[in-house]
């Protein structure tokens, strides 16, 4: 066990501190929305400097570094250390690219990846919609060739940034007689398209995260499609593992630990601090003991990336899982410590933390059920992760005809 | 930068893994259950492969490894649920008598022909019946003393005093308990002289706290032998026409299980590593492991008991062994809620 990064790195921390400590400043306020200039300013400086888009090619706009997992930690170690903004990581930057990448024309990848990278081009995700859940790929919004476009009828739901995306990649069904899985498309088209309608989805924390988006007879170039027809189903699947992972990081899980300790040393019931109450502060440990595992599952899922040496497959599977559901306990008892102050909501005068134990609390909660729910991941550590079979498919005849509707499932 | 364990490590997890699965079957298990063996012939066995001696500097014949290397080997040996005093005196006695510069014993334990018992009750928690010490002489009873076999015992005393008193000095009597593969044994002295081997709390302390993470990694290899069981009975059982393991409910247990012992494998490796280089974290992170390993493992024990159906709660597949295993190591150098609340005191949480 070598858990240093060797003093080769240590240059490389300085390089980083120095540009921290000479261009912090500049970095975009609280107010600063996604299109502000100040943020632009920001994610140009970033990219040139190496610190956002680093592996990116030169030729598409990045700063064509060799990977390097160790450079990007310390880079994520200081940024984070010094609370300074890691620049904009919309679903465009973390999902879209690595796919034109991959799969892109070289067309599309000098469109396309570097306006997303320097935050000029913001992209949403149009991929669930109302009848396509976890089944994801029984899909149903078409798109039918039309001379030299498509032309897209249906609706997507949960799409996060789609009142200010710029532009939508899109999961579209354009072989209808295929099986589900080879009858998907992957369209790229613009959001002020004539015929997009977005409705914004009120969520149980009172605001609008999410949105609904309806197509009415959207006309696409038919060259907006990466990869061919019919294999979007693939171009998907290769950015949803990119997606899991990064809901539930072990780091910010000790960070909001840390704020249950503070709450529980600042309040006070009957004169005694919380943290001299025996039943809290043993859950406050129990939830500090399976944060530091994921910690560590961390460290080792990192160390494997460089050094190849070891089956972390299953390791790397259960963190969406258990990392979502950590963090909602975390913000559970947040809650729980504050006894009655834990039910303020909203404007009320007496919140903790403006309000974000609840918020989180509930945000969590839906992070335990998108990207994947909790139940579809037990199906996947299952199956891709112990071997265990798939369950059957029920005969068409016989699921159509329950009268519950049931198993949809591939 | 590499997390995990070296390609020594690995040799050595490799060799003693096919050491046991040869020599220590479930069979060997049921006979020592029986009263038919006893665990002498397997503690000479990994003595040979120099698992005695591990923290024993080479100066006495010791391997003279790490706590990493330690912990790996008890989790080799919690998933064969193999007999045997490792904890008690290839870790926590060795660690004890060398750092206190009684190294008399040392020579002899790392061979596994002196095996040195632990009796540490009364520094976890004074019982009734506990021992006092007058003039260099103690009286009293320690409970739960580790290895009912054990050549001589290190007493811990409430203060933080240990004291070292051959078997011979000493009534024995062996207690049962639920796991059968590790014998503990309740020690009777009346004004017996005993003598003194170090007045360091500190040193108790940490000696404990190695007790804790060597647990934690049994845990996590009983554990996962029954993890892996629970998978291999729900491939091959059929219910329906189909085998059980195409279930949902009984994968989502699977991958439940899966779910909250994978993380706990980087936690123990990184519990100790830090006794070997990264003291300061050592003993909270060990605390936390056996606190958590603890609460995992019995999940665990339930559930892959739960997957095997009845058969789980029969002899028959002998699957309780681990059951009893996992909830051994549950209760000994305190229980869950005691290290937790010790690990608030270490996090500086709040004065003890």
């Amino acid at each position: 066990m070598d858990l240093s990064y060797g003093s080769e790195y240590d240059l490389f921390r300085e390089e980083v501190r120095s540009f921290i400590r000479e261009f912090k400043d500049k970095q975009p306020k609280a107010d600063d929305g996604i299109k502000s200039q100040a943020m632009r300013d920001w994610q140009s400086l970033l990219v040139q400097h190496g610190y956002h888009s680093r592996t990116i090619p030169e030729a598409y706009g990045g700063f064509g570094a060799e990977p390097d997992i160790i450079k990007s930690r310390i880079i994520a170690e200081e940024f984070g250390a010094q609370r300074v903004h890691r620049g904009f990581n919309g679903q465009g930057v973390t999902m879209l690219t690595p796919v034109l990448l991959e799969m892109g024309t070289e067309e599309q990848k000098k469109t396309f990846i570097e306006p997303t990278i320097r935050a000029e081009m913001i992209w949403c995700q149009g991929y669930s919609e109302p009848g396509a859940g976890s089944d994801l790929a029984s899909l149903t919004t078409k798109a039918e060739l039309d001379g030299d476009d498509w032309v897209v009828n249906g609706q997507k739901i949960w799409t996060s940034t789609a009142h200010h995306a710029d532009w939508i990649f899109c999961l579209v069904r354009t072989e209808p007689e295929a099986p589900k899985h080879l009858g998907i498309s992957f369209l790229l088209f613009r959001m002020d398209t004539p015929g997009i309608e977005i409705r914004p989805l009120v969520d149980m924390t009172g605001d609008a995260n999410f949105n609904e988006v309806f197509f009415t007879d959207v006309r696409v170039p038919k060259t907006q499609i990466v990869g061919e027809r019919g294999q979007g189903w693939q171009v998907a699947n290769a950015i949803l593992g990119h997606e899991r992972g990064s809901l539930a990081t072990p780091d910010a899980a000790l960070n909001r630990l840390n704020g249950v300790k503070r709450l529980m040393r600042e309040e006070s019931i009957n004169g005694a601090p919380i943290m001299d109450n025996p039943i809290f502060r043993d859950r406050l440990m129990k939830l500090e003991g399976r944060a530091l595992a994921m910690q560590y599952n961390d460290m080792r899922l990192l160390s494997a990336k460089i050094n190849k040496n070891q089956d972390v497959r299953l390791a790397a599977m259960i963190v969406k899982l258990a990392g979502t559901e950590l963090r909602h306990e975390i913000e559970c008892l947040g809650i729980d410590v504050m006894g009655e102050i834990g039910l303020s909501y909203g404007d009320n005068p007496h919140l903790r933390g403006h309000g974000s134990w609840q918020y989180q609390y509930m945000f969590y909660l839906g992070l335990i059920i998108g990207g994947g729910t909790s139940q579809i991941q037990k199906n996947i550590i299952s199956e891709r992760g112990l071997d265990m079979p798939k369950e059957p498919k029920i005969p068409l005849k016989v699921a159509q005809a329950a009268p519950d509707g049931a198993s949809r499932e591939a | 930068m590499d997390f995990g364990l070296s390609q020594d490590q690995r040799l050595l997890d490799e060799s003693l893994r096919k050491f046991l699965t040869s020599e220590v079957p479930l069979d060997s298990v049921r006979k020592l259950a029986a009263g038919e063996s006893s665990d002498a012939s397997v503690w000479q066995g990994l003595a040979s492969m120099g698992l005695a001696g591990v923290l024993i500097p080479e100066a006495y014949g010791g391997a003279q490894l790490g706590m990493l290397d330690a912990v790996a080997i008890a989790e080799a040996l919690g998933y064969a649920a193999c007999p045997g005093p490792f904890m008690s005196t290839a870790v926590m006695a060795s660690y004890y008598l060398e750092q206190a510069g009684a190294t008399d014993p040392l020579a002899a334990m790392a061979a596994g022909t002196y095996r040195v018992g632990i009796a540490f009750s009364d520094a976890i928690g004074t019982r009734k019946g506990h021992i006092v010490e007058v003039d260099s002489a103690l009286s009293g009873q320690s409970l739960f003393a580790l290895d009912a076999e054990a050549d001589a015992y290190l007493i811990g005393l409430g203060d933080g005093r240990v004291f070292m008193i051959e078997a011979s000095e000493v009534v024995r009597t062996p207690l049962t308990t639920v796991d059968v593969t590790r014998s503990v044994c309740e020690l009777t002295l009346n004004d017996t002289p005993a003598c003194l081997v170090s007045s360091d709390p500190e040193l108790l302390k940490q000696t404990l706290y190695r007790g804790r993470a060597i647990q934690a990694a049994d845990t996590l290899g009983a554990a996962q032998y029954m993890l892996d069981e629970a998978v291999a009975y729900a491939l091959e059982r059929k219910q329906f026409n189909r085998v059980i393991g195409s279930f949902q409910a009984v994968k989502h247990m699977c991958a439940e299980m899966a779910s909250q012992l994978e993380p706990c494998r980087a936690f123990v490796w990184y519990a100790g590593h830090a006794f070997d280089e990264a003291a300061d974290e050592a003993a909270l992170t060990a605390c936390h492991a056996k606190a958590h390993l603890a609460e995992v493992g019995q999940f665990v024990a339930k559930t892959s008991t739960e997957v095997h159906g009845g058969m789980g709660f029969t002899d028959l597949v002998g699957l309780h062994y681990w059951f009893k295993r996992i909830g051994f190591n549950r209760q000994l150098l305190g229980s869950p809620e005691a290290v937790r609340q010790e690990a608030a005191v270490l996090d500086e949480l709040r004065r003890p």
